[in-house]
């Protein structure tokens, strides 16, 4: 009947030179034709208005009818994924550094390259530093993205946001004039224990999603504890990821008690709650049988 | 056997965008209608407040002082325009609404209301006038544009008194500010300062300054924005006269 195959022989040997079965032979041949659209930033859809075709959409299973109109959308100028994350994530841990050694030109003259006083502060750089290397390592060995690509201006905006926050953060932890918890080591101890503990949570989660997932495939399946406990939270939140993030950036507030920290958990929390939310509802669209106790993001709650 | 046309799939698009386009219900419309003619009114009273005490004094210095409750209750009462974009009664963006109104809040409330000595400044004048000129004709607009009774001539003053009045609006806000800095500085107002318990400062001297550098993106890109605006709204009415 209809056949959206295209195959292209050579007339003497008979190898297959090129094959047209899935979208993504469309994304090449627009690429050899327009060498400034790379398939990355092509976004072909069926309707002007209406969702992109993926790479691996097959030509057959369409629904056209004898003749296809495609709609081609340029995406702009992408950057991959994992360029973005190195990028977002290098900049607080060498800014927050500066800071903590008291680089010329933050404080007085008379600070420059001292150390604070307050051991809350060496642990907060331990700790900060921890959590953006513990990023980076994720970022090149664990995390499977399922996009390669976002558009370039995102560079521009993450960085602003992590940089920025980190900047004014460390500012005031690292300062000459910062004045420690009130609660003195029982709030430092008990906001330690609390941002360890969701660490190891918040990286077991990203284990447990990488598992789910064989190398090169971009599979969705829904994610279910396992042997180990600190995923035995998928019983009751959808992003547990984003659960421990939060836990663990709380514990840093608790443990430098400075409110820049807390308004930077408090838009990092919103942001995670806008994604859980959009995660989860996709979840529940995708597979009829998805747990009905979960929650997005907080158990019952939100 | 053979698959559905391609015709219906241009039919459904425009069904949808269809539905999309809801608007407000009647109630709305009139409570709408209410608001903005309560406005108008509001900024009418301050403009025969002013030209009340001008001519009672003989001079324009120190205006501000016999229209001060009613400038600070109707422009307050403008941050009901971002509840109204949120609830959908209005097609405007709540970011772009909400900033506009916030700006204007912050300059009655947080600058000349918080600093006592800019009150008597001519620069608070030159935006008060502006500020006022420009809601009455603004607010009526939106009430006649809601009874589909737009005469042309408030369009045409909407869509052209800005071109002076933004300026004007905009030179009396920056003076004001500048000469809140001082006063700011030394008294050290809304300012946090080290050591504290949550370990955060805030110097409202140095944010009033960012506040200044601002308008420097900001003005020119709301003002083009109208211009545009004002061709494309004023200037298809022209190209019907020539048809004519």
């Amino acid at each position: 009947m209809k056949h959206y195959e295209v195959e292209i022989l050579d007339a003497k040997t008979k190898d297959k030179l090129c094959f047209l079965d899935k979208v993504g032979n469309i994304f090449t041949f627009i690429f050899t034709l327009y060498p400034q659209w790379y398939p990355a930033r092509q976004s072909i859809r069926l309707d002007p208005k209406g969702k992109s075709l993926k790479d691996e959409d097959v030509l057959q299973h369409l629904p056209v009818g004898t003749t296809a109109t495609f709609y081609f959308r340029d995406l702009g100028a992408q950057i991959s994924w994992v360029t973005v994350f190195l990028t977002e994530y290098a900049g607080p841990l060498l800014i927050y550094l500066m800071f903590y050694f008291r680089v010329p030109f933050i404080y007085a003259p008379k600070y420059d390259f001292t150390t604070s006083k307050h051991w809350v502060v060496h642990l907060a750089c331990m700790c900060h530093s921890f959590h953006y290397v513990k990023r980076l390592l994720e970022t090149l060995f664990v995390h499977r993205f399922s996009h390669g690509t976002m558009p370039l201006r995102n560079i521009f905006k993450n960085c602003t946001y992590y940089w920025g926050f980190a900047a004014w953060m460390a500012y005031y932890i690292n300062h000459p004039l910062y004045t420690p918890p009130i609660y003195g080591e029982q709030q430092i101890r008990l906001a330690l224990i609390v941002f360890l503990f969701c660490q190891i949570g918040n990286f077991s989660i990203h284990i447990a999603l990488r598992n789910l997932r064989p190398p090169g495939s971009k599979t969705r399946k829904i994610p279910y504890p396992t042997k180990n406990p600190f995923t035995w939270i998928f019983l009751l939140v959808s992003c547990p990821n984003y659960t421990y993030e939060l836990g663990s950036w709380l514990g840093f507030t608790l443990m430098t008690q400075c409110l820049p920290v807390a308004a930077f958990t408090l838009v990092g929390f919103i942001q995670m709650t806008v994604w859980a939310k959009g995660k989860h509802r996709s979840y529940l669209k995708e597979f009829r049988d998805y747990p009905t106790l979960r929650s997005p993001i907080l158990p019952f709650i939100l | 056997m053979s698959a559905p046309a391609m015709g219906t799939r241009k039919t459904a698009h425009t069904d949808s965008s269809n539905k999309k386009k809801k608007g407000p219900g009647t109630l709305a419309i009139a409570y709408l209608v209410i608001y903005n003619v309560v406005m108008t009114a509001g900024w009418l009273v301050i403009a025969v407040g002013l030209v009340r005490a001008y001519l009672a004094r003989g001079s324009y210095h120190g205006l501000y002082y016999s229209i001060e409750k009613p400038l600070k209750f109707f422009q307050t009462g403008a941050l009901l325009e971002i509840l109204h974009c949120a609830v959908g009664i209005v097609p405007s963006s709540v970011v772009l609404t909400g900033f506009q109104v916030m700006s204007r809040v912050f300059l009655t409330w947080a600058v000349t209301h918080s600093v006592r000595e800019v009150q008597s400044e001519d620069s608070v004048l030159l935006f008060v006038v502006a500020w006022t000129v420009t809601e009455i004709i603004r607010y009526s607009f939106y009430t006649f544009s809601l009874l589909n009774h737009l005469p042309y001539l408030i369009k045409w003053a909407r869509y052209t008194f800005f071109v002076v009045l933004y300026p004007m609006g905009v030179a009396g806000e920056l003076l004001t500010i500048y000469a809140a800095l001082p006063y700011v500085q030394k008294t050290g107002l809304y300012s946090i300062t080290l050591p504290n318990n949550y370990n955060f400062s805030f110097d409202y001297h140095t944010f009033l300054i960012l506040v200044m550098i601002s308008y420097i993106p900001l003005f020119p890109q709301l003002y083009f924005h109208m211009i545009r605006q004002r061709k494309k709204v004023l200037g298809h009415v022209e190209e019907y006269s020539k048809v004519e």
